[in-house]
C-alpha cells in the first residue's frame, strides 16, 4: 500500500468503499480469516494488555509528564533553531546578511510611505528610531505567528518518523525568531545611537519586555501551530491577519498622540484608543521604545504632572517643534506600570492557554 | 511465556477522505457549500483495517506481507500511534514504536550530520551520548562524504540508510520498519539484517513490512498475511504462509537461496 504523502487526509485509493464487509475472496484459502496458530491468550486482550503493563499506543501524557518530555528536549529544541536558522539562508548569496537586510528594507520602505508620504509620524518626536524599534519588536511576533501556523504540516515527516512532544516543533521555530530579534537588536542599537539617543540604563528594561513578549510568542505560536495544523486556510490567512494587526498596534504611528490630538478618530473614540492601547503587540512595542528611546520614554503622556493649557497645546499644535513634546503633560490612557503589568499579563495568559490547547491534540498531529 | 510487546485488540482502522466524491473542489463548489452550511466536501470511508487481533513477544521479527492495499502500512502506523482506532479496540504497546517509512525524509534542508545529531535528540537522547554515538551512526549509514552536505541531495537509497541508521542507534523497545530497506544496496542489506537481529536479542520486537518475500523469510520468525484488512493467515511457519500468498497471488515461487544468511 503506498503511504499517504504530503496531504493528510488521504487514503488509500485501491480499497473499494464498500459498506458491507463483504471480501472477495477469490483466489484465497478456504479457511482465510481464521489463523489457527494466533497463540492468542483467553482473557480479553485489552485486560491481558494492561496486564501486562502496556499502554494504548495513541494515549496521550499527562499534562506535567508532556512538559517534563518538552524540558528534557529542550537541547532538541534549540539544536533545531540554531540548524535551520543557518540553513534558512544557505542558498541566498549574501547568506545570513538577509537577516539584517530584511528588516532594515521594511524600515526603508515604511519609513518612505508612512513617514514621509503620509505623515503619521505626526506628534512624534523622534520619529525615524521610533519607527525602527516598533518594526523589529512587531517583527518577532508577525514572524513567529506565521511560521508556527505552517510549522505542523512543513514537519509531516519528521513527526512521522520520530516520536518527541510535538510542542518542541512550534518553540523552536519560535526560538529561531528569537535569534534573528537579537540581530536585529543589534542593528537597532546602531541606528538609535547614530541618530542621537543617549545610552542609558534605562536599555536595560528592553530585557525583561522582550523576555514576555518571547513567552507571548511561544504561548501563541503554540495555538497558531495547533490552528494551523487542523486547516491549511489559517495558513493563507495569516499573512493578512499580520498586516491588519500592525496596522492597529502603533507600530508606524504613535496611538498615545492620536488620542490626544485633536480632530483624530481615536480622540473622538476614547474606548477605541484604549483597546489598541492593551492590544498585546501595541503593549510590548510601547514597553520597548520606553525603554530604549528617551524621547518617548521622557515625552509618554503621564511623565510630567498634568497642565492642561500645555496639554492642549500639544493636541492642537502636535508638529510644532516648541509643543511636540508637551504630551508629557497630559492624562496617559495606561500608565507605565500598568503596560507591565498588561505585558505580565499577556504572556502568562498565552503560554499557559497556548500549553493547554496544543497539547490537548497531541495525538492528533501528523495523523491521517 | 514471553512478555508481549504489542497487543492489538480488535483493530478497525477507517481513513476518511474529504473531497473525494462528485465534489470537485473547484472555487464555486467550495463557495456554494459554504453557503448550504455543509461541513466539508463529501466525505468517503475506506475501511482499511477491519477487526485485527494479534499478540507479539519480545524478540519477535513480524514480517506483514500481502498486495498493494491490503494495509499493511495502515497496520503499522496504527501501532505506532500515528493513526486512530475506530471505538471498541486499540493498540496497546510497550513504550513507544519508532515508524521507519520510505516517505519520511526528516528535515529535507539540513545535513545529514545535522539530521543525526538532531534525530538522536528528538528522540530523548542527552547531548554527551549523541557525541558518543555520532561516528558509529555515520559509518552504520554508509553515506560516507556525503553526511556534510544537505539531505535533499541524498539518493533515495542513501536517505533510507541514514534514517534507519539514526532511528535503529536508540534501543527502540520496538521498531517497525515499512520498506524502508527496499531501496538500499545488498551490502547496507546484510547489514540492517543484523542490525534488526540485534534489536530482537536485545529484547525488541521488530515488525518488518516489505514486499521482498525472500527479505521477510530472511529475517522474520513470524508473519502476518493480510488482504483487504483482515488476516488470512499468521503464524511461525514462514516459509510455507509465504509459499501460500504466493500461489494465491499467482506470483512466481520464491526461490530460497541460503548464501546471504
Amino acid at each position: 500500500m503506498q503511504q499517504p504523502d504530503s496531504s493528510r487526509l488521504s487514503g488509500p485509493g485501491s480499497l473499494q468503499t464498500d459498506v458491507s464487509p463483504a471480501i472477495d475472496r477469490a483466489g484465497l484459502p478456504e479457511d482465510a480469516g481464521l489463523p489457527e496458530d494466533a497463540g492468542l491468550p483467553d482473557e480479553p486482550l485489552a485486560e491481558f494488555a494492561i496486564d501486562h503493563g502496556l499502554k494504548l499506543s495513541s494515549a496521550r501524557p499527562p499534562a506535567v509528564e508532556y512538559l517534563r518530555q518538552l524540558w528534557q528536549r529542550r537541547h532538541f529544541i534549540s539544536g533545531l533553531a540554531t540548524a535551520l536558522n543557518v540553513s534558512m539562508y544557505t542558498e541566498a548569496r549574501l547568506g545570513q546578511l538577509w537577516q539584517v537586510l530584511t528588516p532594515l528594507l521594511n524600515v526603508a520602505v515604511y519609513f518612505l510611505v508612512f513617514g514621509e508620504l503620509l505623515h503619521t509620524s505626526r506628534g512624534v518626536p523622534d520619529y525615524l528610531p521610533f519607527l525602527v524599534t516598533g518594526v523589529f519588536v512587531y517583527n518577532f511576533t508577525q514572524r513567529s505567528f506565521i511560521i508556527a501556523s505552517r510549522v505542523m504540516n512543513d514537519s509531516l515527516p519528521l513527526i512521522r518518523v520520530l516520536h518527541f512532544p510535538r510542542a518542541s516543533l512550534p518553540l523552536g521555530y519560535v526560538l529561531i525568531e528569537l535569534q534573528q530579534l537579537v540581530v536585529s537588536l543589534g542593528v537597532l542599537v546602531i541606528i538609535v545611537l547614530v541618530s542621537g539617543e543617549p545610552l542609558s540604563w534605562y536599555w536595560l528594561l528592553a530585557i525583561p519586555a522582550l523576555i514576555l513578549q518571547a513567552l507571548f510568542n511561544a504561548g501563541g505560536g503554540l495555538i497558531m501551530a495547533r490552528w494551523g495544523a487542523g486547516f491549511d486556510d489559517v495558513s493563507q490567512l495569516m499573512p493578512f491577519i499580520m498586516r491588519t494587526w500592525m496596522y492597529v498596534s502603533g507600530v508606524l504611528f504613535s496611538i498615545q498622540s492620536l488620542a490626544l490630538i485633536h480632530g483624530g478618530l481615536l480622540a473622538r473614540h476614547p474606548r477605541l484608543a484604549a483597546a489598541l492601547q492593551v492590544n498585546p503587540a501595541a503593549v510590548f512595542i510601547t514597553l520597548v521604545r520606553n525603554a530604549i528611546l528617551a524621547s518617548q520614554r521622557l515625552n509618554q503622556p503621564g511623565a510630567a504632572p498634568y497642565n492642561a493649557h500645555r496639554c492642549g497645546l500639544y493636541a492642537s499644535f502636535p508638529d510644532n517643534h516648541s509643543y511636540v513634546t508637551f504630551s508629557k503633560f497630559c492624562h496617559p490612557v495606561i500608565s507605565e506600570p500598568g503596560l507591565w503589568w498588561l505585558g505580565v499579563g499577556w504572556a502568562l495568559a498565552a503560554i499557559i492557554i497556548g500549553f493547554f490547547y496544543f497539547w490537548s491534540a497531541e495525538t492528533r498531529y501528523g495523523r491521517g | 511465556m514471553a512478555e508481549p510487546m504489542v497487543v492489538v485488540d480488535n483493530l478497525h482502522v477507517v481513513y476518511r477522505v474529504y473531497g473525494a466524491g462528485r465534489d470537485r473542489g473547484t472555487a464555486a463548489t467550495a463557495l456554494m457549500r459554504m453557503v448550504r452550511r455543509q461541513r466539508r466536501a463529501s466525505i468517503r470511508e475506506v475501511h482499511a483495517i477491519r477487526g485485527i487481533s494479534f499478540v507479539a513477544y519480545r524478540g519477535d521479527a513480524v514480517g506483514v506481507i500481502g498486495r498493494n492495499g491490503s494495509g499493511k502500512s495502515t497496520l503499522l502506523r496504527a501501532i505506532a500511534g500515528l493513526l486512530p482506532a475506530e471505538e471498541g479496540g486499540g493498540v496497546y504497546t510497550d513504550g513507544h514504536a519508532a515508524l521507519l517509512g520510505v516517505n519520511a525524509a526528516l528535515l529535507e534542508d539540513l545535513t545529514g550530520a545535522k539530521n543525526i545529531t538532531l534525530g538522536c535528540l528528538a528522540m530523548g537522547m542527552p547531548p554527551r551520548e549523541v557525541k558518543q554515538r555520532f561516528q558509529a551512526i555515520a559509518d552504520f549509514s554508509g553515506v560516507g562524504d556525503f553526511v556534510n552536505l544537505p539531505m535533499k541531495t541524498y539518493s533515495t537509497g542513501m536517505g533510507s540508510r541514514l534514517r534507519f541508521a539514526i532511528a535503529s542507534a536508540k534501543h527502540q523497545n520496538i521498531l517497525l520498519i515499512d520498506e524502508a530497506l527496499a531501496t538500499g544496496d545488498a551490502q547496507f542489506r546484510v547489514r540492517s539484517q543484523e542490525r534488526i537481529e540485534e534489536l530482537r536479542e536485545e529484547a525488541g520486537t521488530v515488525f518488518l513490512v516489505a514486499h521482498n518475500l525472500r527479505h521477510v523469510e530472511e529475517t522474520c520468525n513470524r508473519v502476518i498475511w493480510l488482504e483487504r484488512g483482515e488476516i488470512v493467515r499468521m503464524g511461525e511457519d514462514v516459509s510455507g504462509i509465504i509459499d501460500e500468498y504466493v500461489e494465491a497471488s499467482g506470483g512466481e515461487p520464491v526461490v530460497r537461496d541460503r548464501a546471504l544468511t
